[in-house]
């Protein structure tokens, strides 16, 4: 019963993982393809958690907290950096941004 | 003393690292003291020790000194180092005495060319060249003379490197002798591998004859033909003899001492010094002497028909090398190297008297612009007659004895053959008959001289005529030292080399001396005609030759352009050497080389220009093929573990 339960944590993890990278993909707006990330990467954290209830081991939990570092870190990284783009280019339509183009 | 016999070659270094570093910045008079004193003590040095070795017991006759270790490869080890005996000793005598004879005839004859100090210094640096070349112990020490005195050639038959004609003639030289070198350095390594194999490893002159039993007859056969390959070279010898006449563009002494004198000898040297390689290799020994003669057959028909006083020189020359062939090619390398000495004497003095008429004439060549110049030249006219009598062997004179050694040795020995012999007597007369053409067209008869230069015309200074003076009379008292039994004489020459060559006396032929007489008397006569005729034809009735030439004139033509071999090489291996460069330049490094380097990079940016539609910039187009990526990864570690 209790097993059962955790995989339903487990897909709800999956679940939202997906729907963080469908629209990582298909949204234009910087700022909610930068949700999205964060969406992927809470994701992750659940699946860590749950993990973590299954093996009845602490090392997800520790995990989770690096994790929540890096997302805390990255969020005023890339937030700087559109408002960099955004004082150059006027938006932060990420369809724009094709200065790397080959 | 005998200790110091590395002194002989190293006093023209000196004087060669004096004028070469300090000689620009010095007085003429430095310099040529310089040039001439180095020389001369070279020739001092070598009196000394000529005498040390007539003290010593003929068989004793041998000084060798090593003075360092030069290359050490395993069991083979090679030392700088000097060897004198009768034949070096004969030979450094004959480079270091006319050698010096010429240098002080530089001093006048050079003077206001501003090039002096480099033409001294190019000058000793060929004396060293060539003494090291004559005293060198082993072969690969020769090689370096070898190579230094064709360099030395190269430089300074491009002396007036300004004319075009000059430097060209230079590179030819060299070119030409570089064919011949090839042969030589192959011949080198052979004989090295080849006596390797056998457990000696040694180019030392006196090892590789106490060696030389261990050797196949072939293989002997070929390691001396490929070195006579590099004597063709280096003295003019058919089919490389074709440099030697362009080899006139340098200045006349250079033409004297180089081109006459010593080092076109050194193909004859060469071979007298390897006898022991050639006494065992018949065939070689048979090619030597037919190319020999032939040489100077076609040498001395091609004399008839040249007008450039130096040119005509230049064909006497290789004819009269070709004459030193057959007597090394039969057997006689004291005969050869006999005529080689009476030769460097009376060449030397014709070349230095060509250039007295030069410097009378303002530099004329063409001996049709010549004539009655007897009573302007004094000195210069009776020191070439004596040179042109000693030339055609006229008896008392010194090519008389060696010539006819020669011709004697290649009827007599049991190497030499009939038809050797009388193509040289043939050439004999040709040789009295084109060196009394040269002699009455420049000196006797019609004044031809343009009237402008005529006013100019003037014995050249003593610095000048002393040398042809002294050389006038060794071209007469040189063949005294070879005197044949026949004439009574002592064949001291032959005698003094007799330790060197070991001459094997059994199994000789011997004729009765009236035979020797009788050909002696032959030869004379010979001389006498080509002489007779040369006077019919050029100073007593001028107009038979003039109908000669209208009578035949393709067979004129033909000997006028020395039987257009220059234009049959230029054909057959210029033209194509050529071909192919050009096929090389453009097909093999433009095309194919510049091709694959290029190629690769036209490649790469090929496939970039492919692969950049990729790289769109999109960061989107980037995240949805990371995940295409991870879900493949995904899936393929999914289906391993179901599986």
């Amino acid at each position: 019963m209790v097993e059962h339960s955790y995989n339903l944590y487990l897909l709800l993890s999956a679940i939202l993982f997906t729907i963080g990278a469908i629209g990582v993909i298909t949204r234009r707006n910087g700022i909610i393809v930068f949700m999205c990330i964060e969406l992927m990467l809470n994701a992750a954290n659940l699946a860590f958690i749950s993990a973590t209830g299954i093996q009845k081991a602490l090392e997800g939990m520790i995990f989770v907290f690096f994790v929540m570092t890096v997302a805390a870190a990255e969020a005023a990284v890339g937030l700087a950096i559109f408002v960099m783009i955004f004082r150059l280019k006027g938006t932060i339509s990420v369809d724009e941004m094709n200065l790397l183009k080959g | 003393m005998g200790e110091y016999i590395w002194l002989i070659p190293s006093f023209p270094l000196v004087g060669f690292l004096l004028n070469g570093l300090l000689g620009r910045r010095m007085p003429k008079a430095f310099v040529s003291w310089v040039g001439c004193l180095s020389v001369f003590l070279s020739f001092l040095f070598s009196v000394f020790t000529f005498f040390e070795l007539l003290r010593l017991p003929p068989e004793a006759r041998l000084i060798e000194v090593d003075i360092f270790d030069w290359i050490i490869s395993g069991e083979f080890v090679t030392r700088v180092g000097f060897r004198i005996d009768p034949l070096s000793i004969v030979m450094c005598l004959v480079v270091s005495g006319v050698g010096f004879l010429i240098h002080v005839y530089s001093v006048g004859y050079m003077h206001e060319d501003p090039g002096y100090p480099r033409y001294f210094t190019y000058l000793n640096l060929f004396v060293f060249m060539m003494l090291i070349l004559v005293t060198a112990n082993n072969v690969l020490l020769m090689f370096v003379g070898w190579e230094g005195v064709g360099l030395c050639s190269y430089l300074l038959i491009g002396f007036w490197y300004e004319k075009d004609s000059a430097s060209n003639a230079g590179k030819k030289a060299f070119i030409v002798n570089r064919i011949g070198d090839y042969g030589f350095l192959l011949g080198i390594f052979l004989l090295l591998f080849s006596l390797g194999s056998k457990g000696v490893w040694t180019l030392n002159f006196s090892e590789l004859e106490k060696n030389v039993n261990l050797l196949n007859e072939n293989v002997i056969s070929l390691i001396t033909l490929l070195f006579f390959i590099g004597a063709t070279g280096k003295s003019a010898q058919i089919p490389l003899y074709v440099w030697l006449p362009d080899a006139m563009e340098g200045p006349t002494p250079v033409s004297a001492l180089i081109h006459a004198a010593t080092m076109v000898t050194a193909g004859v040297y060469m071979i007298a010094r390897l006898h022991f390689l050639y006494n065992l290799a018949p065939e070689t020994m048979f090619i030597v002497a037919l190319i020999g003669v032939l040489t100077a057959f076609l040498a001395a028909s091609i004399g008839f028909a040249q007008y450039d006083i130096k040119r005509v020189l230049a064909y006497s020359t290789i004819s009269q090398l070709g004459y030193m062939f057959v007597g090394v090619g039969v057997g006689a390398y004291a005969a050869g190297i006999f005529h080689l000495m009476t030769h460097a004497f009376f060449k030397a003095l014709l070349f230095l008297g060509a250039g007295s008429v030069m410097h009378a004439l303002a530099g004329e060549l063409d001996m049709r612009k010549m004539g009655g110049l007897k009573k302007y030249l004094p000195t210069t006219h009776w020191t070439f007659l004596i040179a042109c009598l000693a030339i055609a062997g006229i008896p008392g004179f010194s090519g008389f004895f060696s010539k006819d050694e020669i011709l004697w040795k290649a009827f007599s020995s049991n190497r030499g053959s009939i038809f050797i012999y009388i193509l040289g007597l043939v050439t004999a007369g040709m040789t009295a008959f084109y060196m009394f053409r040269l002699l009455f067209n420049v000196f006797y008869g019609k004044e031809r001289v343009d009237e402008e230069i005529k006013h100019h015309v003037h014995e050249s200074p003593k610095i000048m005529t002393i040398p042809l003076v002294i050389l006038a009379i060794l071209s007469i008292i040189g063949g005294y030292v070879g005197v044949p039994h026949v004439l009574g004489g002592g064949a001291h020459f032959e005698k003094f080399l007799e330790p060197v060559f070991k001459v094997p006396h059994e199994g000789e032929i011997h004729h009765p001396l009236s035979l020797e007489i009788g050909l002696m008397v032959l030869s004379v006569v010979v001389a006498l005609i080509g002489i007779y005729f040369a006077y019919l034809y050029f100073l007593k009735k001028p107009e038979l030759s003039e109908s000669f030439v209208q009578k035949y004139p393709n067979l004129y033509r033909t000997v006028h352009n020395k039987y257009f071999v220059d234009e049959i090489y230029g054909f057959l291996f210029v033209d194509n050497l050529l071909r192919f460069g050009r096929f090389m330049k453009n097909v093999i490094d433009e095309a194919i080389i510049d091709g694959i380097v290029n190629g690769t990079g036209y490649f790469l940016r090929g496939l970039g220009s492919v692969l950049r539609f990729l790289q769109s910039g999109y960061v989107q187009a980037y995240a949805f093929s990371i995940i295409i990526g991870a879900i493949l990864v995904v899936g393929y570690l999914l289906m391993k573990v179901t599986s």
